[in-house]
């Protein structure tokens, strides 16, 4: 077991910190404070090639592998959690579903504009009444003749509105499963600026602001026919696997956020200064440090382990990595909350003032407990591998 | 067009500065990155590649871990790589240096040569106008704007408190600064190309110099030697001047900064 990393990773992360410090940082703040989707950096990220790492170069992306785009939503995520999860929902949740399941006329059609950044992609699948559920969907897909027509709405969707290429779930009939009907769902295809699919409320957020944040709304909704993903009725399983992979870019955001509140902790016990000493020479300092980083590598282990079963995937086609996004996802955002909280406390009031990043950390780590499957979710998908 | 841009692999300043015995740098025990200047000569070369089409050879000299700019250079999008490494090339004093790189240089073909102003470790400033001279073609340093028209090459070279506009045929040599561009990023499926084993670098030692004597390689066919090196002296204590008036402290103070040359 090697668990140095090669010299493309190592150049891969200088890269990407050096981009996340320069590009990213100075920003970090007023996107946070104004909402504001960062647009610009979106654009400077596409030229760098952020927005199709894993893509094979056939297809027009990178021909890099997993671990180096988790390492990519880490550096950022370290600087900017909103910046990290505009990548990851564009890679994990609609780039490699569109490289995993379609057909080549839709690779060819989709996959070379989002790897390239020149269109972005999001992912819909939950509703109202089907987050944790997932089957619970109410959206629906008709074929009519040469089209398929959707209705219903999508809720809480990242890079909504902002996003050219979204992946739909949705409804397309029923199928008798153990004497039971069951909703037979299937995945699709559908660009922004088709009629009868518009956007809703943009949501207000505790954290990654900066994130947009929408609902998707389907009246009557046509597409193509041949926008249907993979094939009919094979739409959960591909929703799952989607999120599968979506956990790893999700942990690695989690890594990123924690090890961002780590480092600057760090610097601010060694510069403030109580009882005419740093507070970093109070042992009560010293050891939370020492958890908190000792967590860190633990939570980054488990996310590279990941990443690394997940390229194994990408190659062969059949290993298995839900179990190991599970416990990387689960791990890493527990770990990121605590972190954040901690780094908190240990800038004492100043940690609670919006001028200091922690306190934006600690309020984007709380939802890498939540979405793309919560804490729980991960713990039924871990234990369900147990006891099968 | 061909293009050869040298760069050299420097310590990263935020790392800290360790020495050899010899007062030489102890380049192995230090960070590293690629000169400043040296990728704003770069950038420069990468963009006329992108607007004339052009093929750009990064050629660097150092310890084989030098290898680590050229994989840069090229993730940025140079075409080629050339490592110039040997044992015997080793303390080279600006004389040796741009002989050595001269030495490569004759090995190829080029049109423009750009070097940077200097680089932030020795601070000489003297590589890249030394290598014009051994290759006999002309110079033109401080570039802060490299253009190209027919078979000639129009800078705007920086002085002090102003510039000037020079235009000199090719074959010839540009140093510039770091002020030039702003160097884009590497690309990351450019970095894993560079990793690669077959990826475009090649490494020479002595005996591919062309048209060079040993007695100008090396530490021995340095003409000067380093003396000594020392760390800065830490600076102690400020000085709080109180004098009568605004004046008097105001001459005390100028007096003080001419007397330490800051002035």
């Amino acid at each position: 077991m090697d668990f140095t990393l090669s010299k493309q990773h190592e150049m891969a992360r200088t890269l990407f910190s050096e981009f996340a410090e320069k590009e990213v940082k100075p920003l970090a703040q007023e996107v946070d404070e104004t909402e504001k989707f960062p647009r610009e950096t979106v654009e400077k990220m596409a030229k760098a090639g952020f927005l199709g790492i894993p893509v094979p170069k056939e297809l027009g992306g990178q021909g890099c592998d997993v671990l180096t785009y988790a390492m990519c939503v880490e550096e950022l995520s370290k600087v900017c959690g909103t910046t990290g999860v505009i990548v990851s929902a564009h890679t994990s949740l609609c780039v490699d579903p569109i490289v995993t399941y379609g057909t080549p006329e839709q690779k060819a059609k989709y996959v070379p504009d989002l790897a390239s950044g020149k269109k972005l992609g999001a992912f819909g699948l939950t509703e109202p009444g089907a987050g944790t559920d997932a089957q619970g969907q109410q959206t629906k897909a008709v074929l009519d003749g040469e089209e398929w027509v959707l209705n219903g709405s999508k809720c809480f969707i990242t890079n909504g509105k902002e996003a050219d290429v979204y992946i739909v779930i949705a409804v397309t009939g029923t199928v008798e499963k153990r004497g039971k009907t069951m909703k037979e769902i299937s995945a699709f295809i559908v660009e922004k600026g088709t009629p009868g699919f518009t956007f809703g409320t943009k949501e207000k957020k505790m954290g990654i602001r900066g994130s947009s944040t929408y609902e998707l709304i389907f009246q009557d909704c046509r597409i193509p026919k041949d926008n249907l993903l993979g094939q009919k009725g094979k739409g959960f399983n591909i929703a799952m696997h989607t999120l599968d992979g979506g956990r790893i870019g999700i942990a690695a955001q989690a890594l990123g956020l924690a090890e961002g509140a780590l480092e600057r902790t760090i610097a601010y016990v060694q510069e403030r200064k109580q009882f005419g000493r740093a507070i970093g020479a109070f042992q009560n300092t010293q050891f939370q440090l020492a958890d908190m980083a000792t967590k860190v590598e633990a939570a980054k282990m488990l996310v590279y382990k990941a990443a690394k079963a997940k390229d194994q995937f990408n190659a062969d086609g059949k290993t298995s990595y839900s179990v190991e996004a599970a416990m990387a996802k689960l791990y890493a955002a527990e770990v990121a909350m605590e972190v954040t909280t901690k780094a908190v406390q240990l800038h004492g009031g100043y940690g609670y003032i919006r001028e200091y990043d922690v306190e934006r950390m600690m309020r984007d780590a709380k939802i890498t407990e939540i979405y793309e499957g919560t804490s729980e979710v991960q713990r039924m998908v871990i234990s369900a591998n147990l006891l099968k | 067009m061909k293009i050869i841009v040298c760069v050299k692999q420097v310590p990263d300043t935020k790392g800290g500065v360790k020495f050899k015995a010899d007062g030489t740098l102890d380049r192995g025990a230090m960070l590293t990155i690629m000169n400043p200047d040296d990728k704003a000569g770069l950038e420069a070369a990468l963009r006329l590649k992108d607007q004339y089409g052009a093929e750009v050879t990064v050629v660097t000299m150092g310890l084989p871990k030098a290898a680590d700019v050229l994989r840069e250079a090229l993730a940025m999008g140079a075409d080629k790589g050339v490592l110039v490494t040997d044992r015997v090339l080793g303390g080279a004093d600006t004389w040796a240096t741009s002989q050595t790189l001269a030495g490569a240089i004759r090995n190829l073909d080029y049109d423009l040569i750009i070097t940077g102003r200097q680089a932030i470790d020795g601070d000489t400033a003297q590589v890249g106008p030394q290598i014009s001279e051994h290759l006999n073609i002309p110079v033109i340093s401080y570039a802060q704007e490299i253009k190209i028209e027919g078979d000639s090459v129009v800078v705007k070279r920086q002085y002090d408190d102003r510039y000037h506009m020079l235009k000199a045929k090719m074959p010839c040599l540009v140093t510039a600064l770091s002020e030039l561009n702003e160097p884009r990023y590497m690309t990351p499926g450019g970095i894993f190309d560079a990793c690669k084993d077959d990826a475009p670098i090649t490494t020479w030692g002595r005996a591919d110099l062309k048209d060079v004597l040993d007695e100008n390689l090396g530490l021995k066919g340095s003409p000067t030697q380093i003396a000594k090196a020392s760390d800065k002296v830490k600076k102690g204590a400020g000085e709080k001047v109180v004098l009568e008036t605004p004046d008097e402290s105001a001459d005390y103070i100028v007096a003080k900064l001419a007397e330490k040359f800051v002035i």
